[in-house]
């Protein structure tokens, strides 16, 4: 059963990037796994590791400031390209508990909530102030409050979000989708009844 | 009220809504699974202690890690891959589920396979763990990748809790001029909207130059819908699709077959149905492709100039521009044409169909691979592979200096030992140019089947319509 997930309260890591491909958050090469766990060390290793492994400083998830923040905050259209599972996982195995972005890819957007990583849209304008002030100030904290669908930042104004009823219903209760479906079994066995044979 | 074919197909496979804002039970009438995406279903499912709802709607193969190697043979010596593989064996011998592998004859890209066994039907439901899964749409059927947790959803309830998608009409109107393939309008297309216009809808591909596509072509339209961020892409079913599945090992056969037809008939958008968005397009000014940015939506024609992050395209931002052309090691206004290639990857669930390396083998026949390229064809099934050979057309690519590869994702992913090198220049036909997709550091430039022939024969980026010019007048 998935963790009920209602707050988050957390520091945030500013990734100024738009298009945030999947093969960025983790590269091909680490999917020949068969667990979910312990991908967290690959993510976005591509740009976290230098030739010899050593981590570029460089790199906003290496710098000291943002060590244990649980936000990221990105750009526009974060996740695009693959279907992999994998780049929700090794984000979550990684600390985050929330991306913050202008927009999502959509299947992205749904292999994120299925894990409990909340994707929160909001305006272009709200996004890259976030990020400049988490420059500014990285001990700049961000509470998301899931019931109420807002995102307060220190000293602003709160911001909301959306996200459907149902989504909302899995997240806070940690309801399980599978679940959930078969309590329609007899929906379903009726529909398959009426199937054509060529379907 | 008229319809488009997506709501068709949509109103035909929802099992149930419990209210209005409760996602649908989408039903699903085709499951394919690799080894990559699925052991982690599996194991979820098997926690939970229930059976797979419906083996005879699923089929399996290996492709995303699976060597291609001439003499691939198994235990493979990548320890994680060969765990993939013994892990989807097992699980698909447990489950009951038709399993396409290296033994089969049959084994290949998941999206070429399935078409051509005719697991893939016009009007259906068709889902993967994997984003390219827009292919099978060609068909006129609602395809599309998802996670590996739908996966597993799918394995207990054979259904998908869904919203309905906007639609997207793209009329692609005339012709395309001669030289100019699928792979060619399908990078135009995304040139055109970025790489984002279609997040959060499906886009149905229309008009005459779609309707002249083979089947062939109009995989390569679809499969590529997910670069301009559609979970899925359509084409409705016509004479060119019927003939297509008839008599494929899967296909409905007889009186089912005429039912099928019968119905397939109908799915086509209705005169005047609405579309969220229209998107035209004028097949007969458009050239040969390539990309020189690190998304298919950073594309020109192979006879435009790069662009300046002073003057970037309208869906990008003059810094993820200017970041893109630093990667991949270009200059504002420098031509396309002339770029030096390193590395010639001919295949992927995009083309690599035998009419594919049927266009490529028309550029290579009698001449040689560039010394200083690496070039290899990767067909994208043991059965597309079997009719080149028959073709003779492995043999013009080995005499030219190509290798002859076994089928799988290969280089295009790079998972399985394929890759390019840091730095390297690689004309790919595959359909995605991200930093390091296909090696880290690797630079992708897409392009069609045919070009990345001329690329190899030329080691540098070729309008292949000269090439083709040349060999009429020779």
């Amino acid at each position: 059963m998935p963790k009920p997930i209602t707050h988050i309260s957390s520091r945030c890591v500013p990734l100024n990037k738009d298009n945030v491909d999947t093969d960025q958050i983790i590269a091909a090469r680490f999917l020949k796994v068969t667990s979910r766990k312990g991908l967290g060390e690959h993510a976005f290793s591509d740009f976290r590791y230098m030739e010899d492994g050593s981590p570029n400083l460089d790199f906003v998830l290496n710098q000291p400031q943002y060590a244990h923040a649980r936000i990221l905050v990105a750009g526009h259209n974060f996740g695009c390209g693959s279907s992999r599972e994998h780049a929700p996982w090794a984000l979550v195995d990684y600390g985050f508990e929330a991306i913050i972005a202008t927009s999502f890819a959509d299947i992205f957007k749904n292999n994120a909530l299925k894990n409990g990583l909340l994707v929160i849209e909001l305006p272009e304008a709200v996004v890259s102030q976030l990020r400049r002030d988490c420059e500014a100030n990285p001990a700049l904290r961000v509470d998301v409050d899931v019931e109420a669908q807002t995102v307060a930042i220190e000293n602003q104004t709160e911001q909301s979000f959306e996200i459907g009823a149902f989504w909302k219903k899995c997240l806070t209760q940690g309801l399980d989708q599978v679940g959930y479906t078969l309590s329609f079994a007899d929906q379903i066995k009726a529909y398959e009844a009426q199937r054509p044979t060529f379907a | 009220m008229p319809k488009t074919l997506y709501q068709k197909l949509w109103d035909a496979h929802v099992v149930h809504q419990e209210d209005p804002s409760s996602p649908a039970l989408l039903f699903i009438d085709r499951h394919l699974i690799h080894e990559v995406t699925s052991p982690q279903a599996f194991t979820g499912l098997a926690e939970r202690g229930i059976p797979l709802r419906r083996p005879d709607l699923t089929i399996a193969t290996v492709d995303h890690s699976i060597p291609t190697l001439v003499g691939r043979s198994f235990p493979l010596k990548d320890a994680q891959a060969q765990a993939q593989i013994e892990a989807l064996e097992a699980n698909v011998k447990a489950q009951g589920i038709r399993y396409y592998g290296p033994e089969s004859g049959h084994q290949g890209i998941v999206h070429v396979i399935g078409p051509e066994l005719g697991f893939t039907l016009p009007g259906q439901t068709i889902v993967c763990g994997d984003s390219h899964t827009a292919t099978h749409g060609a068909f006129g059927s609602l395809a599309f990748g998802i996670g590996t947790s739908e996966i597993e959803h799918v394995f207990a309830t054979q259904c998908l809790l869904q919203y309905p998608s906007k639609t997207m009409a793209i009329n692609v109107n005339g012709a395309l001029p001669e030289g100019v393939t699928a792979k060619d309008l399908i990078l135009a297309i995304i040139a055109k909207l970025g790489m984002d216009a279609g997040t959060g809808y499906v886009l149905e591909f229309r008009g005459d130059a779609i309707r002249a596509l083979s089947m062939e072509g109009r995989m390569t339209v679809c499969n590529m819908a997910i670069e301009a961020g559609a979970r899925a892409g359509m084409i409705a079913p016509d004479e060119t699709t019927f003939a297509y599945l008839k008599d494929k090992p899967l296909a409905p056969k007889g009186q089912a077959w005429e039912e099928a037809v019968a119905y397939w008939k109908t799915l086509a958008s209705d005169e005047g149905a609405s579309f969220d968005a229209v998107v035209e397009l004028d097949a007969t000014t458009l050239q040969p492709m390539v990309t020189y940015g690190t998304n298919p939506g950073l594309a020109c024609g192979i006879n435009e100039n790069v662009p300046s992050p002073e003057a970037p395209p309208s869906h990008t931002q003059a810094s993820d521009l200017a970041d893109a052309l630093d990667y991949m090691g270009l200059t504002a206004h420098q031509p396309m044409k002339g770029l030096p290639i390193d590395v010639v990857f001919i295949g992927s669930c995009t083309n690599s169909r035998l009419e594919d390396l049927e266009a490529a083998a028309r550029v290579v026949k009698g001449r040689k691979v560039n010394p200083n390229v690496r070039a290899l064809v990767v067909a994208g099934s043991q059965v597309v592979k079997e009719q080149a050979e028959a073709l003779g057309l492995d043999v013009i690519f080995k005499d030219a200096g190509f290798e002859w590869r076994e089928p799988g994702c290969s280089m295009c992913i790079a998972m399985n030992g394929d890759a390019i090198e840091v730095g390297q220049y690689c004309a790919s036909t595959s359909n995605r140019n991200f930093k390091g997709r296909q090696g880290k550091g690797g630079r992708s430039v897409l392009v069609s089947p045919a070009m990345a022939a001329a690329a190899a024969i030329h080691g540098k980026l070729v309008d292949v319509r000269e090439i083709q010019k040349e060999a009429i007048h020779a």
